[in-house]
């Protein structure tokens, strides 16, 4: 809408209360000084507010001792230490359950996506209820529901749930059992790593001579069997035991050992995880169904397999469609794990909440909050974006 | 001739599959697909028994049916609650007038209104929040919509008065609501005391006629060639958009007061309004400007070649193309509007859930029965946001904007 006027020249001149020029600066300086105005007022009335109430302004406080207690602390913690620890916790809590949350999630939409496009009416039907259901009712009732109601129902102690694995259900949270490394495990981890690695880059090369000679280079066996190699060496030199299964058992009053998950973490991972599968199946839906079917039938005629179509020609082409939501989805999970605090789990903006009503902290607390979900959003949109461009380009 | 008659035969759309085929093809198609359904059939079986068994025999209903007034208006006084009752049949006979005036999905929506009023107000349970006066109320709401109906099938009531009507309507409507302090007949009420589906509904509606201009506005500023408006709008919208909602309601219930002047106080129930409306208003604005750039050029260029202005090339030109582009998008970002005012439990506003939580809380009787209540608020909130999506299906579908292909 900047369409400057061709000046008409000599005849008739236009007034400077219709030239668009004119205008323009005129309006821009009245944005300017009403948008800078308003800030400048709120900003004195925040210093006057700030003197009455003898707030703190800094980020001083942060060495100071918490004073408050979290429970189980992902790292160690204890209320005599530093606010900056609290709120590392606090952090790593909420990375903690958005990055399990988004794997399981993209796991669980996607098998819901698949699920929904079958070919079996019943089974068809079933995801769609799934996926109606999870859409249409808000993530705090469902989490109420996973956390009051159904983690609710759990048993005492003493009559604990048993599952295959074994896994130990009761009103504390689910115990599961772990693989622990054992001390020689180590290596092993290492080894693995460094295989993981060297197949990478044997992967890479010999595809990149194949793609360049034109000769079969077998890229994928060759490249696994790297690794099957590494894994063997690693399980031999750590005595074929890199790890031991760490089984929970009952101690008299409790269950010790194995992993275990909080009442509240697992109803914040079960509703998260499951509400935003509901959006990321329909995602992965509308992206598989965008693909020509005109492509898959190409791919057929010149005799491609079922995998190879799936994996050349079908999800190429479709996660170039599904991939820019897939990330706003991602980034409403992570942002949507701050309704951990309605139910207890002590995830940064719970820290940050116990912070704030501490006297006279409201304001630097704040500014963390809002600093730190905005990094963690431009951090994950920007890796994402990265790979999206790669995905892109690629198909292009 | 008979070349002819099988030409037709030919042209005239496949017979539908027979129940039986039907069942081949969708059930029983190939080994595996007859095994997944031989798995599935006494599994779905069970579980549809089991929640059957569940609702009618082993539910105990009584923390849902006790407080009908408590679900819908809180602890609004029960004396004063035919204030609550004018507005909603204020908003009835403009619902029945629009249905008069343009049909279509409007009369599904007077049709279903009317039908639940019906249902309720001839229900055969014995109840003390359901007594005669109630049930009449109730009633005459169906004579309401039915002369809506009539008013708005005249020509003499212009279209402009129907607007201006569905304005008034909720103004008046709060300003009923709250009540003044000297008046006998209306003193005032506080917002503390409102509650359940009145103050959700209020949220999510106040939220969606308040968010919607601001969001254009934030669009139009996006895209301003004003480098303070630009920025200013730009960094607005990318910090709401970039934290949680939860930060945005802290924000306007703890940290808004410290920047306004000492004296005035905000009630709190605005405060939660301002924060879901500017929560809102910066995704709509994002889905808006979208709409915005799929406008061509050359819609804009014929507008100013037939000498229309900016301002109405905007609103004649730009807008209604830009909006039609994107109303899928926005009526998904009300429905998630609609979803996110239960938020406001977690800063102790007694919506829809936050009463069906205190109902809970204030009984170890009741605490027993959470997961009928629970399941209930569930089955309410679904079926609101599900009717709002099935209602954007219709629209988009009567608007030839849909993008299902």
């Amino acid at each position: 809408m900047t369409n400057n006027q061709p000046s008409i020249s000599g005849k008739e001149k236009i007034p400077f209360y219709r030239d668009e020029r004119i205008i323009m600066i005129f309006a821009q300086v009245l944005s300017a000084v009403m948008i800078i105005g308003i800030l400048i007022w709120a900003i004195i009335n925040f210093f006057k507010a700030a003197e009455a109430r003898n707030m703190t302004l800094t980020f001083g406080f942060l060495k100071e001792a918490a004073g408050f207690p979290i429970s189980n602390p992902p790292i160690d913690y204890e209320p005599g230490m530093s606010y900056a620890r609290a709120f590392q916790a606090g952090l790593i809590n909420t990375l903690l359950i958005s990055g399990i949350g988004i794997i399981a999630a993209t796991i669980i939409g996607t098998l819901t996506a698949l699920a929904r496009l079958s070919s079996n009416w019943l089974l068809s039907r079933i995801a769609l209820v799934f996926i109606e259901f999870h859409r249409n009712i808000p993530l705090l009732v469902l989490l109420f529901i996973w956390y009051f109601v159904v983690f609710g129902m759990v048993p005492p102690v003493t009559e604990s749930l048993q599952w295959p694995g074994p896994i130990f259900v009761n009103k504390r949270g689910v115990y599961l059992t772990w693989p622990r490394l054992t001390e020689t495990g180590s290596i092993f981890v290492v080894l693995i790593s460094i295989g993981i690695i060297v197949s990478l880059i044997v992967f890479i090369m010999l595809r990149k001579r194949r793609k360049i000679t034109g000769k079969d280079t077998y890229y994928s066996p060759i490249s696994v069997g790297v690794l099957v190699i590494f894994f063997l060496a690693g399980w031999s030199l750590s005595g074929g035991t890199p790890f031991q299964l760490d089984i929970p058992y009952f101690a008299g009053i409790n269950y010790q050992g194995g992993l275990r998950l909080t009442p509240e973490f697992a109803g914040m991972f079960l509703s998260l995880s499951l509400y935003t599968a509901a959006f990321i199946a329909e995602v992965v839906r509308g992206g598989i169904q965008a693909v020509d079917r005109g492509q898959i039938e190409a791919a057929r005629a010149v005799g491609l397999s079922q995998i190879q179509v799936l994996s050349l020609v079908i999800m190429p082409q479709a996660l170039r469609i599904i991939i820019p939501p897939m990330i706003s989805q991602y980034l409403n999970l992570t942002k949507n794990s701050s309704l951990a605090l309605a139910i207890g789990f002590q995830e940064f903006f719970a820290v940050g909440k116990i912070a704030i009503n501490q006297a006279g902290r409201a304001v630097p607390v704040f500014a963390l909050i809002m600093i730190t979900y905005l990094s963690l959003s431009l951090l994950t949109s920007f890796v994402l974006n990265i790979y999206n461009r790669r995905i892109q380009f690629v198909t292009r | 001739m008979v070349n002819i008659a099988i030409e037709q035969d030919h042209i005239r759309p496949p017979q539908p599959p027979g129940l039986i085929k039907w069942i081949k093809e969708n059930l029983f198609s190939s080994i595996f697909n007859t095994v997944l359904t031989i798995l599935l059939i006494p599994l779905i079986s069970y579980l549809l028994f089991a929640v059957f068994r569940w609702v009618f025999f082993a539910a105990e209903w009584r923390a849902v049916t006790q407080f009908p007034l408590l679900y819908a208006v809180g602890q609004y006084p029960r004396d004063q609650i035919w204030r609550v009752g004018i507005i909603l049949s204020g908003l009835f006979l403009f619902l029945g007038i629009s249905w008069g005036r343009w049909g279509g999905l409007l009369k599904s929506i007077s049709f279903t209104a009317g039908l639940i009023m019906l249902v309720t107000s001839l229900l055969p349970v014995q109840h003390p929040a359901l007594d005669l006066n109630m049930r009449l109320y109730l009633g005459s709401n169906l004579l309401t919509i039915l002369v809506g109906y009539l008013l708005g099938s005249k020509t003499a009531i212009k279209n402009t008065h129907i607007f201006i009507g569905w304005l008034l309507v909720p103004v008046c409507g709060i300003v009923l609501l709250a009540g003044f302090e000297a008046s006998e007949l209306i003193p005032d009420v506080s917002t503390t005391l409102w509650g359940g589906l009145l103050v959700t509904i209020l949220l999510a509606a106040g939220g969606i006629l308040l968010s919607f201009p601001l969001g254009i506005a934030l669009a139009f500023g996006r895209r301003s060639s004003l480098p303070v408006v630009s920025a200013f709008s730009t960094v607005f919208i990318e910090t709401i958009r970039g934290v949680p909602l939860v930060t945005i309601l802290f924000m306007f219930s703890i940290i808004l007061a410290l920047f306004l002047p000492v004296e005035s106080r905000i009630d709190r129930l605005v405060r939660a309004l301002m924060a879901v409306t500017v929560f809102s208003a910066a995704y709509s604005a994002e889905n808006i400007r979208g709409g915005l750039q799929a406008v061509p050029l050359g819609q804009i260029e014929a507008a100013k070649a037939l000498g229309m202005g900016n301002f109405k090339t905007t609103i004649f030109i730009v807008l209604p193309q830009a909006l039609r582009a994107v109303l899928p998008a926005i009526v998904g970002q009300f429905i998630s509007l609609f979803k996110d005012t239960t938020l406001v439990v977690i800063i102790g506003i007694n919506d829809f859930l936050g009463i069906g939580r205190s109902i809970i809380n204030s009984d170890p009787e009741f605490v027993q029965m959470r997961t009928e209540v629970y399941i209930f608020m569930a089955v309410v909130y679904w079926i609101f946001s599900y009717l709002m999506s099935l209602a954007s299906r219709r629209m988009e579908a009567a608007m030839g904007t849909s993008n299902n292909m």
